[in-house]
């Protein structure tokens, strides 16, 4: 299933909105060349909302202790490592989409 | 991304310390740009040249001063032609090749030959049993001659040739040291410290012939005729000898570069670029001379092993212009540390101090109220300090009398360091924000052979965050290290996107223009087209700093705090500090943050140690709503968030308590009415006590008053922070309009050359008290001009920011998305 985020402008470039579902928070960012990406708003080193983290390149950096996140894979960046969930996400017709969450996805991951 | 078509060939000739350093730069900056081969004329992978005399002693093996192995160059797809010598390059058909004939063609050569040793040219130096020290071989082959009781002569008093005789020693040999001076390590030491050293060595069983020279070298009688029985001094002496190490210099290795006819004089010559004549062809390392200079310790050639890779990399930015060395002898037990030029001139004092009994004695030679060169004998904790110093030219004037007590003894803030870490257990934590300990930070230093701070922050995050522990960590790299410590070269990046300085940067903004984040990014050729963390936010400051009111601030470059107006909290929730002038509230304010802390359900409210209320957990999406009933009670924000002026902390004063002088109180409120709003390099805190009893602690913020009878003294430099810094006394006015002149244009002064995240305390020592005195009192000029900025810049600085968003502005920030069920994508 997937869900609609609203359009694409309600997304800052460089910056991130946070998309509330019932099973979590996804954190949806926007980069300077206009790719989205969405990621499970939790840090992986100690569940910092990456959302509000500031983003350069194709990276987050986390606001609470600066681990930078990959926005495309979740992975933190050498020498820190752990990594965060990702989803799919695509803008169809000017609208932004996530494929909808499996609960296990979030199990064991993310943590 | 680079076009399919074949990558560049890039040769290096030296698989030593400075070419395989100028690779792992590259491979940062370009990971694909070319194929390479590197030839070494040693068997093995790169190894760590300066850790061979721990190796000769036995403290260490091979094994643990290898730093790249053969698999690491396979991983990278970076071709070794390891034990294979380069005989020759055919520059116009642009290919090295071997003796035996193999060879590779080349885009880009990279030579990093090294330095080969001289040899004496006396009778008997071909001997079986005579060895110079310059590589693994050289060590394997004292190992093999070296046995308890037998006895070695080491030709040469200097670094390398003491290092070797130590490590015979150590090994049980019998060793003399033949030196041609009257002092030892002469280029390094003046005639008291190589005394002091001599003697101290003598006592750890060396022998010494002083201003000796060996005239030859003997051969055995009968089966050991081809081997080294003695050397002869020039005088007749003879010193039995099993084996003879000659250390007596080395010589840049430069015959491959003059066959293939490169310009060399002592060393192959290179330019600002390490380029040499030939475009196609660089050259890094011992092998090269450079404005004159030729380097031989690896700090210098690290330098320079940055700047040709950002030239391979085709950034064509970076220039070397020569650096500034320190050395260490790394004889364990004995310490001793030299930088720069250490024999006074005629326009040069020198400081000394002496003291036999625990045989310590310093010397640094001041010109021009700079340090210009070091020696250190048995106390060289605060070697790195000095070197600093004299790096930086840091002017010393105020400081001048404690100077040779180290900096233990000169008022010091938690950012400048303090070699108190010596002597903290392993267990100690050294940077708070990330929770790391010395021995963390040792392990890794020495396990994944760090050589500097950026290292160190990669890979333990110690001082990554608020950087306060940066000195810490530095002095712990130092002492780790000893002698290989590579200093951070004095010209310090930003940033890892650029290789701009602070300074340059802001330079650059001012002198051409530039006004807007990109615009500096382009015109400096920022290496990360969108920046990073840190330089964002810091370039996002200094364009505020220096276009105020026509630079529209980037909320994206700034840091979660700043961007949406409240601090957030380790749960991600967010505290909300309205501000409370002066500290200075009524029973009308405090009834309306108590219905606001109910109303929104506020878990948690706190004085603060600014003499603040503290609204803590606050959710975000609450936030405008809390603000907008906040500015309706008439608060503005406290900025308890931002790089931005605090608080202004006071005491009673005259008003009310017995002892007040002045009316504190009402002073603190007019500073903190002029200065709120501002922005600043890091955060900013005033304070106002009523009388030299000091109740709101004004001696330890960054611009604090303290008012007498006659009139208000001024404060500048404090700090509360990891290590507590008092303040400097920076004058004494008589009137309230003079005290807020002087903090307006000390302020300002601040903010135009304060390095971003650089408190006022790390900031006044760089620059020297005597520095801002001079701007902002002894010229009055300069002071009003400095006012007349800051308030300029204040008549735009001051929008509550809390009232911008209550009433709509970036509510993206604050508001969370609702997702709808859509239809499958196509
Ligand atoms: C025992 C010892 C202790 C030292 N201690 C310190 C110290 O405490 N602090 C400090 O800063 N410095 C120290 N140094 C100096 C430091 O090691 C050198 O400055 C540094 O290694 C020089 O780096 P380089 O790359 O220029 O040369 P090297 O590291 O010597 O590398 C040059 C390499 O090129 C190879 N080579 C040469 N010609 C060819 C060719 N034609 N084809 C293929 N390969 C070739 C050589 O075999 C060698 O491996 C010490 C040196 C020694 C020997
Ligand atoms: S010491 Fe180091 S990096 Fe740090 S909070 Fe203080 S801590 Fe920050
Ligand atoms: S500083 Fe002096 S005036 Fe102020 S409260 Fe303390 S004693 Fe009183």
């Amino acid at each position: 299933m997937w869900l609609d985020a609203g359009p694409l402008d309600s997304i800052p470039r460089r910056g991130a909105r946070v998309l509330r579902t019932t099973q979590a928070d996804i954190a949806l960012f926007r980069t300077a060349d206009d790719a989205v990406y969405a990621l499970l708003d939790r840090c992986p080193h100690r569940g910092g909302p990456l959302s509000q983290g500031l983003v350069h390149g194709r990276c987050v950096t986390c606001p609470l202790h600066d681990w930078v996140i990959d926005l495309a894979t979740g992975e933190a960046s050498e020498p820190d490592e752990g990594e965060t969930a990702t989803f799919e996400v695509r803008v169809h017709a000017g609208r932004v989409l996530v494929r909808a969450i499996d609960a296990a996805a979030f199990d064991g991951r993310g943590r | 991304m680079r076009p399919r078509r074949a990558r560049r060939r890039l040769v290096l000739v030296g698989n030593g310390m400075a070419g395989v350093r100028a690779i792992e730069e590259l491979l940062e900056l370009a990971p694909n740009l070319y194929d390479i081969t590197v030839y070494g004329a040693e068997p093995h992978g790169n190894y760590n040249r300066i850790l061979l005399s721990p190796v000769l002693a036995r403290e260490k093996t091979f094994d643990d001063i290898m730093l790249n192995r053969a698999e690491w160059y396979a991983e990278r797809g970076i071709t070794l032609r390891a034990g294979a010598e380069v005989v020759c390059i055919d520059r116009a058909g642009r290919r090295v090749s071997t003796a035996d004939g193999s060879g590779a063609p080349y885009d880009r050569l990279l030579l990093a030959t090294g330095s080969t040793p001289i040899l004496l040219p006396i009778p008997g130096s071909e001997l079986d049993g005579v060895v110079t020290y310059r590589d693994i071989r050289d060590v394997e082959r004292m190992a093999a001659a070296a046995a308890p009781g037998r006895r070695a002569v080491v030709i040469g008093g200097g670094l390398l040739g003491l290092e070797a005789a130590h490590g015979l020693q150590k090994r049980g040999m019998d060793v003399t040291v033949v030196h041609l001076c009257e002092t030892l390590m002469e280029r390094q030491l003046d005639a008291p410290a190589g005394d002091l050293l001599r003697r101290s060595l003598e006592e750890r069983g060396l022998n010494f012939r002083m201003a000796a020279r060996a005239a030859a070298i003997l051969p055995g009688p009968g089966s050991r005729a081809g081997r080294v029985a003695a050397v002869r001094l020039e005088g007749g002496e003879e010193l039995a000898a099993d084996l003879v190490v000659m250390a007596v210099g080395i010589r840049p290795n430069v015959a491959l570069a003059r066959a293939c006819g490169l310009p060399c004089d002592r060393g192959v010559l290179v330019d600002d670029t390490m380029q040499t004549f030939d475009p196609a062809i660089y050259a890094v390392g011992e092998c090269v001379q450079h404005r004159g200079a030729c380097y031989g310790l690896v700090a210098p050639l690290f330098e320079q092993a940055k700047v040709v890779a950002n030239h391979l990399a085709e950034l064509g930015i970076a220039r070397y212009s020569g650096s500034a060395v320190s050395t260490k002898l790394k004889v364990t037990g004995v310490d001793v540390f030299s930088a720069g030029d250490f024999i006074a001139d005629a326009d040069s004092e020198e400081l000394t101090f002496r003291d036999a009994g625990r045989g310590v004695y310093k010397k640094l030679v001041v010109k021009d109220d700079r340090i210009r060169g070091a020696v250190l004998y048995g106390d060289t904790v605060d070697g790195a300090w000095y070197f600093k110093l004299m790096r930086d030219a840091t002017p010393i004037a105020d400081f001048r009398e404690n100077l040779l007590f180290g900096q233990a003894h000169v008022g010091d803030s938690g950012t400048a360091g303090a070699d108190a870490v010596t002597s903290l257990p392993d267990s100690a934590e050294i940077c708070g924000c990330n929770g790391v300990c010395k021995g963390e930070i040792v392990r890794a230093i020495t396990a994944k052979k760090l050589f500097t701070l950026d290292e160190v922050r990669k890979h333990t995050k110690a001082s990554s965050s608020c950087g306060s522990c940066t000195g810490l960590v530095e002095q712990l790299l130092a002492n780790t290290l000893g002698g290989d410590y590579s200093v951070p070269p004095a010209k310090k990046p930003m940033c890892a996107c650029t290789v701009h300085t602070h300074e340059e940067v802001r330079q650059a903004i001012t002198e051409y223009g530039l006004k807007t984040i990109s615009a500096v990014m382009r015109f400096l050729e920022w290496k990360m087209p969108d920046g990073c963390h840190k330089c964002r936010p810091a370039l996002n400051f200094y364009l505020l700093c220096a276009w105020p009111g026509e630079y529209e601030d980037d909320r994206h470059s700034r840091l979660i705090n700043e961007r949406a107006h409240a601090n957030i909290q380790r749960d991600g929730t967010y505290s909300v500090v309205p501000r409370i002038w002066g500290g200075v509230t009524s029973p009308h304010e405090l009834r309306a943050i108590a219905d606001i802390a109910e109303k929104y359900r506020v878990p948690t409210v706190k004085v603060t140690g600014g003499q603040r209320l503290d609204l803590l957990g606050v959710r975000k999406e609450d936030l405008p709503k809390i603000w907008r009933d906040l500015n309706a009670a008439g608060f503005v924000s406290g900025h308890a968030y931002g790089k931005a002026l605090r608080t202004v902390k006071t005491c009673v004063g005259k008003e009310w308590c017995r002892f007040g002088t002045q009316d504190s109180t009402a002073l603190g409120i007019r500073l903190e009415r002029a200065a709120w709003g501002s922005w600043h390099p890091h955060k900013v805190k005033l304070a106002v006590s009523g009388c030299p009893r000091n109740c709101a602690e004004a001696t330890i913020k960054d611009f604090g008053v303290v008012c007498v009878e006659s009139g208000y003294e001024l404060h500048v430099g404090g700090n509360g922070g990891m290590k507590v810094r008092a303040t400097d006394f920076l004058c004494k006015v008589e009137t309230e309009e003079q005290v807020l002149e002087h903090c307006g244009a000390f302020l300002q002064l601040y903010r135009e050359e304060g390095r971003y995240l650089e408190r006022t305390a790390a900031w006044i020592e760089r620059v020297g008290l005597s520095h801002v005195k001079q701007r902002v009192v002894d010229d009055a000029a300069s002071r009003s001009a400095l006012h007349g900025r800051f308030l300029e810049a204040q008549r735009h600085a001051q929008v509550d920011p809390w009232a911008e968003r209550a009433s709509g502005k970036d509510v993206n920030e604050f508001v969370p998305l609702e997702p709808a069920r859509a239809a499958e994508p196509a």
